[in-house]
């Protein structure tokens, strides 16, 4: 088979996958970040050095993300059925996907924007204080802003894992590479499509992981 | 004028607890360059936080024209800050913003539209000499220059009082006596209030005219600085003084005057040729 036959009997399916691996990862990062930024902001000023310490809320929120992280992503995708189907309406499909990579992500998100917030040099907290601004100005002009960058490298590690993840969402049917590669390599036999599939993963976790450090890069005035 | 009235911290932690001012008091008046002297850990950078409320004290007022912000609530007390600017040692500017952007943080969180924050923000940076800078960011600036772009920060909203600590403990001699020279000069052309703590002597002798000794958080000595110079009451004073001159004698270092001088804003200070000795052994 030359790479016009193969392009021809595969290149459709192997385009839907990258598509639906794209949409699912995307967007479970961003309901991912909506859902875990504000957690790890709260959690990263509640802690015993932050803006407003709160023992107990900081505690629980530590318990929440450890215990969310913890859970092998196979096993919430199946144990959360329920909740999946109450909020999309369907446990299946890209769709059906998404909801427990959401679910799955924002405890690590809520994790990594933490520890990009605690980065950021109290000594520049104390002087954004000492001018008069609110705990709000303080998160929103300073705490996000100096550490953009480290923010910018957080998403594109989120987006990676997701790529991952989204692999093992071909259990419930959303299709992705993953899934293909699984379908047609280990299922079939059929090595050539599982190599087109996994080639396709690699270059474009490649892409998104360059385009997340050199936006990073380009956003740091630090030296 | 900044009445600091019987004022102690208590810091309590798992250890037990830790009280870093024992009951201090002061005065500070209106145009005053006002030193706070003592080494480190005599309560100095804790006493100078209580005026500003980043450390609220255990017990005490602080009053500022007469009012006791200690009681005020945080809303009041963001107020509050917009009147009262601080330089710190290591200048704290912002790393992500540039030159410009970080003079006009003051103002925008007080605010101030955009264009008059920006022009407001220019005018300062020519007060400090940092015109051209603006797009710069402070990571390729030198630290003389980051103090310069704090200093103007810290002047954004027009405040009346300047709280500097330790501003000059980063920077080599050369730097310090044009930075000293600076806050000098805002004293003196902008009446601004200057309270400056320091460990350095020699700091103190050049620009304030009133300082206190703080020794493990208790006042030990306090006057005007150059009768405290001249006959110092507290052991800790003579202490501090003696490594001073210890310091200058041993380096002798070449007077490294100012060019265009150091106009002392009226003020009569002895002894110019040891000053700047001793500025120059620090």
């Amino acid at each position: 088979m030359d790479l016009a036959e193969f392009f021809a009997e595969y290149g459709p399916l192997l385009a839907q996958g990258t598509v639906d691996t794209l949409v699912m990862s995307i967007l479970s990062c961003l309901f991912a970040y909506v859902i875990g930024l504000p957690v790890g902001i709260a959690f990263a000023l509640t802690t015993p050095n932050g803006l407003h310490p709160m023992r107990t809320v900081n505690t629980v929120l530590g318990w929440i993300i450890n215990i969310g992280r913890s859970i092998p992503f196979v096993i919430l995708l199946v144990a959360i059925i329920p909740f999946t189907r109450l909020v999309v309406g369907t446990s299946l499909g890209v769709p059906g996907a998404i909801v427990p990579l959401t679910v799955s992500t924002a405890p690590f998100v809520a994790r990594i924007v933490e520890q990009s917030l605690a980065e950021v040099d109290a000594g520049l907290i104390e002087a954004a204080q000492s001018f008069g601004s609110s705990t709000w100005q303080i998160v929103t002009k300073v705490m996000l802003r100096e550490s953009l960058p480290s923010l910018i490298r957080g998403v594109a590690i989120t987006f990676v894992n997701l790529f991952g993840y989204s692999a093992m969402a071909g259990t419930v049917g959303a299709g992705g590479l993953g899934d293909i590669a699984i379908r047609y390599g280990y299922q079939r036999w059929n090595a050539t499509v599982m190599m087109a599939a996994v080639v396709l993963c690699v270059v474009l976790v490649q892409i998104f992981q360059s385009l997340g450090d050199f936006m990073a890069r380009k956003l740091d005035h630090r030296k | 004028m900044i009445e600091i009235q019987n004022v102690t911290k208590v810091y309590e932690t798992r250890e037990g607890s830790h009280t870093a001012l024992k009951g201090v008091s002061m005065t500070i008046n209106d145009g005053d360059i006002f030193g706070i002297i003592g080494e480190s850990g005599a309560g100095k950078s804790t006493l100078v936080r209580c005026i500003n409320m980043l450390e609220a004290p255990t017990s005490g007022a602080i009053l500022i024209d007469g009012e006791d912000i200690t009681k005020h609530s945080n809303k009041q007390l963001n107020e509050d800050r917009a009147g009262i600017g601080m330089i710190f040692q290591n200048f704290s500017l912002f790393q992500q913003r540039t030159v410009l952007k970080n003079v006009t943080y003051p103002l925008e969180i007080h605010g101030t539209d955009k264009a008059t924050a920006e022009a407001r923000a220019m005018e300062l940076l020519k007060v400090v000499g940092l015109e051209g800078k603006e797009q710069r960011y402070p990571s390729e600036l030198s630290g003389g220059q980051q103090q310069r772009v704090a200093i103007a920060r810290a002047l954004a909203n027009r405040p009346k009082i300047m709280l500097c600590d330790e501003a000059t403990s980063a920077l080599d001699s050369r730097t310090t006596i044009q930075i000293l020279d600076l806050l000098q000069q805002i004293n003196r052309d902008l009446g601004v209030t200057m309270v400056v703590i320091t460990h350095a002597l020699a700091v103190a002798e050049q620009i304030c005219n009133r300082i206190v000794v703080l020794d493990d958080g208790l006042i030990v000595e306090e006057g005007e600085t150059a009768d405290v110079f001249a006959n110092p009451q507290a052991d800790i004073t003579r202490e501090l003084l003696g490594h001073k001159r210890i310091s200058s004698t041993l380096t002798e270092a070449p007077a490294v005057g100012p060019q265009g001088s150091m106009p002392l804003g009226g003020r009569d200070f002895p002894g110019e040729q040891h000053r700047m000795r001793a500025m120059g052994g620090i």
